[in-house]
């Protein structure tokens, strides 16, 4: 079976703001990031789809100590998305000085942010972004 | 998918374990560490032992290449102790590692391939500054999704601590409780890196702040030192400095052989009853944030090997690389019901003298957690504590006929579970 989506195409979608995954037909689910096989199922049946980009946050931590290339402080969280899979991205446009538990099923739109990447990267990265909406 | 229940092709016992002692050691290599522990367990073999007598090396290592720029090490660990030409094998699943080297060693044992097998794990993490630490463990998450958004690993645990409260309804100091208990137990352990309680650290920068002439702190008592900023920083919000097991280089070794020879080299040997271990995919990608399932299933396979439930298990040395990790290991073993678990340790259910010790040690928290050698010190703890030789430490009023260990890699990527038996 082919490999449908990598992970540069599921990148270079992003950079986009659109949110490619892979549904499968023999047990619906979706599987973002793509991977080979269905993460429900492990079926390899399946097929490239957008999803809506809409999701509910349900955790977070405000990262104080960051890695290399990174400043501090930051939300780093994940979301549901209306879909099904959860997806890990920044929480952007809440102050991390106060983000609190109210965070938590909040409603969040996807977007992205490009980081210039690392030595081990080969050229920059691209991470989700989740905009909380009011 | 229904599997046949799993068991050794033949018995394994454990006749020596001993340890570096855990710290910060810049005048010492991983290779001189190893040599310490290994020095350790050959004092414990009751009968003796001659190192002719081992026939392959498993050792536990997370990522010398990146802490040392050396590659490559078991055959070197294999020279220091005097064991060439004899096969050695580096294990590497994040801080798992050594955990997993014991399930190989007892594996290869079970076999019938070798009789008498050396299991070590070492690691030299303090030559880096603490940023490219966080990024070497870091490596050991998924880099490109994790690492793109900036999680680190206690930024992952923090997640998780996170999802715990909103579920469960536990506040930040109940995971300040586990590393209360978890220094107490280390203040007694000689080898530990921080052997202080909490109680005591915070006396000691009182009488420091008194000494220099500093405005005096007004903690009333240990919560109160650990819920102040200054002397508790956010790490990754929930979990704060004293939340994050330390930075540290050690090693430790266990000595593994065939059930039917035991007696020639231990008066009192640890049979390995139950050995399982399984896999997750990435944190995002769980069904639950407050369990790991690969914890579930190693747990599940080494009671059924075992044929014991989690009430027998008097003791257990638990993966408390951070203090949420510690409530979702008792849960995820079965001592607790799921949620209950930080009730279970505000109760001191869990404390020494309590129902259920757990990291009587001091666990990954107060010991220290050099990542690839921390399962096989798990090993050594309850090898000290079955036999009765754990000193002040020792869990009050236990015949210890059963107790487990539980080591976890990463976020619970890999999870390895052991249960000993001392007949």
């Amino acid at each position: 079976m082919e490999y449908k989506l990598t992970a540069k195409m599921f990148a270079e979608a992003l950079k986009e703001n659109r949110l490619l995954g892979l549904k499968c037909n023999r047990c619906g689910a979706y599987t973002v990031p793509p991977k080979k096989v269905c993460l429900e199922c492990a079926s390899e049946d399946l097929e490239v789809v957008e999803l809506s980009g809409w999701g509910q946050i349900q955790t977070f931590t405000v990262i104080q100590v960051p890695p290399e290339g990174f400043e501090a402080p930051y939300i780093v969280g994940m979301a549901e998305l209306d879909e099904g899979p959860w997806l890990m991205g920044n929480i952007v446009g809440v102050d991390p000085d106060e983000a609190t538990m109210d965070l938590i099923g909040k409603r969040v739109k996807l977007g992205h942010k490009i980081h210039p990447g690392d030595k081990f990267s080969a050229g920059e990265m691209v991470a989700v972004t989740f905009s909380p909406q009011t | 998918m229904s599997r046949r229940a799993r068991k050794l092709g033949r018995g394994v016992a454990l006749v020596g374990a001993g340890m570096s002692k855990f710290g910060a050691f810049p005048d010492k290599t991983s290779r001189d560490l190893f040599a310490d522990a290994f020095t350790a367990m050959t004092r414990s073999v009751d009968k003796g032992m001659d190192t002719e007598d081992i026939e392959a090396l498993y050792v536990g290592n997370f990522s010398s290449d990146l802490f040392e720029g050396q590659g490559h090490i078991a055959p070197i660990m294999a020279d220091w102790v005097g064991l060439v030409p004899k096969p050695a094998t580096r294990l590497e699943d994040a801080c798992a590692s050594g955990g997993v080297a014991i399930r190989e060693g007892v594996i290869a044992i079970a076999s019938g391939l070798y009789d008498v097998v050396l299991v070590g794990g070492t690691e030299k993490m303090t030559n880096l500054p603490t940023e490219r630490v966080t990024d070497t463990l870091a490596a050991a998450s998924d880099t490109v999704y994790e690492g793109a958004c900036g999680f680190t690993f206690p930024g992952l645990y923090a997640a998780m601590a996170t999802a715990y409260m909103a579920r469960h309804g536990a506040s930040v100091e109940h995971f300040m409780k586990v590393g209360i208990k978890n220094h107490n137990n280390g203040s007694l352990n000689p080898k530990a890196q921080f052997n202080k309680s909490i109680r005591d650290l915070m006396n000691s920068r009182i009488e420091k702040a008194k000494q220099k002439g500093e405005p005096v702190p007004e903690w009333s008592d240990e919560l109160d030192f650990l819920k102040d900023p200054k002397a508790n920083p956010v790490v990754a919000w929930p979990m704060r400095l004293f939340d994050c097991s330390p930075i540290t280089d050690g090693a430790a070794c266990v000595l593994l052989v065939a059930e039917d020879i035991a007696k020639n080299f231990s008066n009192d040997p640890l049979y390995i009853v139950g050995t399982g271990q399984g896999s997750d995919h990435a944190l995002h990608e769980r069904d639950d944030l407050t369990s790991i399932a690969a914890a579930r299933i190693a747990a599940q396979q080494a009671y059924e090997m075992a044929g014991v439930q989690p009430e027998d298990i008097q003791i257990a040395e638990v993966h408390d690389c951070f203090t949420i990790a510690e409530l979702v290991a008792i849960e995820d073993l079965g001592f607790f019901k799921h949620g209950e678990g930080y009730k279970a340790t505000e109760q001191g259910l869990t404390a020494r003298d309590g129902s259920k010790p757990i990291n009587t040690s001091g666990g990954l928290k107060s010991k220290g957690h050099p990542v690839g050698a921390s399962g096989v010190g798990q090993a050594v703890e309850i090898w000290h504590q079955m036999r009765g030789e754990a000193g002040p430490r020792q869990v009050p009023g236990k015949d210890i006929r059963l107790a487990l260990t539980h080591n976890v890699g990463a976020t619970g990527g890999t999870c390895v579970v052991h249960i000993y038996q001392r007949r």
